[in-house]
């Protein structure tokens, strides 16, 4: 069976392609570059992925505008049905955009750029987007984002805490994002959103294959569903 | 109509460009200066005389794009 993702591209997504060949080389997975001005999605998906980038130029807010994109409506119906989302930086922004995700992402504390390789420790390995981590503890992907300084009001952080809702946390928080959260997942566990790049860290080439296990995790969890 | 429509961080919420200009100012001899916050102010034209019916679709505007309530508050003026 090939896993089938779709990548969607808004105008200023520059991670669209990374993320292709991220699916593409960690799990032979074929994947449709689907434009955020279609109305639909193609059929028999596994995952959606909303790259990183800056789309609509970061006008407004940070995915403010591409939550409102066509193709978002078709996204969250999907995602109601089940299938996994994933968003990677500009998208976990357009995720909380969207309400698909609790909270929202602030500039940076230090007001600065942060681009490094950065670690993050695996808070919940459960999920269908960690299953394969196995029991590394900490895991290297890299960062690059102006806005990843998670933030939510006291109520909605301890539901997220709660709910166990936590995936990556940063080992050392570059940003003043709450509680150290680098990506989470909503309640229901198919949306995973986070700052970090597993797109930009899935072969030793790059610097890190630690974003490998989390396209092979969904992998997984297909074949065991 | 002319509408104004100021978006701001939340009380609370912390404005790291808030605290660079505040620094900045020190830094010119304004020490008197504090709690800054740097906010939005959106102008547009608005179709219509009825300026509570404009208030109540400038409110709707910014619950659904304008602000991000998560973090903004926002204030409408209508003239």
């Amino acid at each position: 069976m090939t896993f089938k993702a779709a990548v969607l591209v808004f105008p200023g997504s520059n991670c669209d392609r990374d993320c292709k060949t991220a699916v593409e080389t960690t799990v032979n997975g074929k994947v449709d570059m689907v434009w955020h001005e279609d109305t639909t999605l193609p059929s028999g998906l596994d995952l959606i992925v909303i790259p990183g980038g800056f789309s609509y130029g970061d006008y407004l807010r940070c995915g403010a505008m591409a939550s409102l994109s066509p193709i978002m409506q078709a996204v969250k119906a999907e995602a109601e049905r089940g299938m996994s989302v994933l968003g990677i930086c500009n998208g976990f922004q357009i995720l909380c955009e969207a309400g698909m995700l609790p909270g929202a992402l602030l500039r940076n504390s230090a007001l600065k750029y942060v681009c490094k390789p950065i670690e993050l420790k695996i808070e919940n390995r459960k999920t269908r987007f960690t299953n394969a981590y196995g029991n590394a503890q900490s895991v290297w992907m890299t960062q690059g984002n102006g806005d990843g300084n998670f933030f939510a009001d006291e109520a909605t952080l301890k539901d997220i805490e709660d709910n166990n809702q936590v995936v990556f946390r940063y080992a050392e928080n570059p940003n003043g994002s709450m509680n150290d959260i680098a990506g989470l997942i909503n309640k229901k566990g198919n949306v995973l959103g986070m700052m970090p790049h597993p797109d930009r860290a899935f072969e030793d080439a790059l610097g890190s294959a630690d974003g490998g296990p989390l396209f092979r995790s969904l992998v997984g969890a297909l074949q065991s569903a | 109509m002319k509408a104004k429509v100021h978006v701001y961080l939340k009380p609370g919420v912390l404005d790291v460009q808030g605290k660079a200009v505040e620094g900045a100012l020190h830094d010119l001899g304004w020490g008197g200066v504090s709690n800054v916050r740097v906010g939005k102010l959106l102008e547009f034209d608005l179709d219509g005389a009825d300026q509570e019916a404009a208030r109540g679709e400038l409110k709707a505007m910014c619950e659904k794009l304008l602000a991000n309530t998560v973090i903004e508050s926002y204030k409408v003026e209508v003239a």
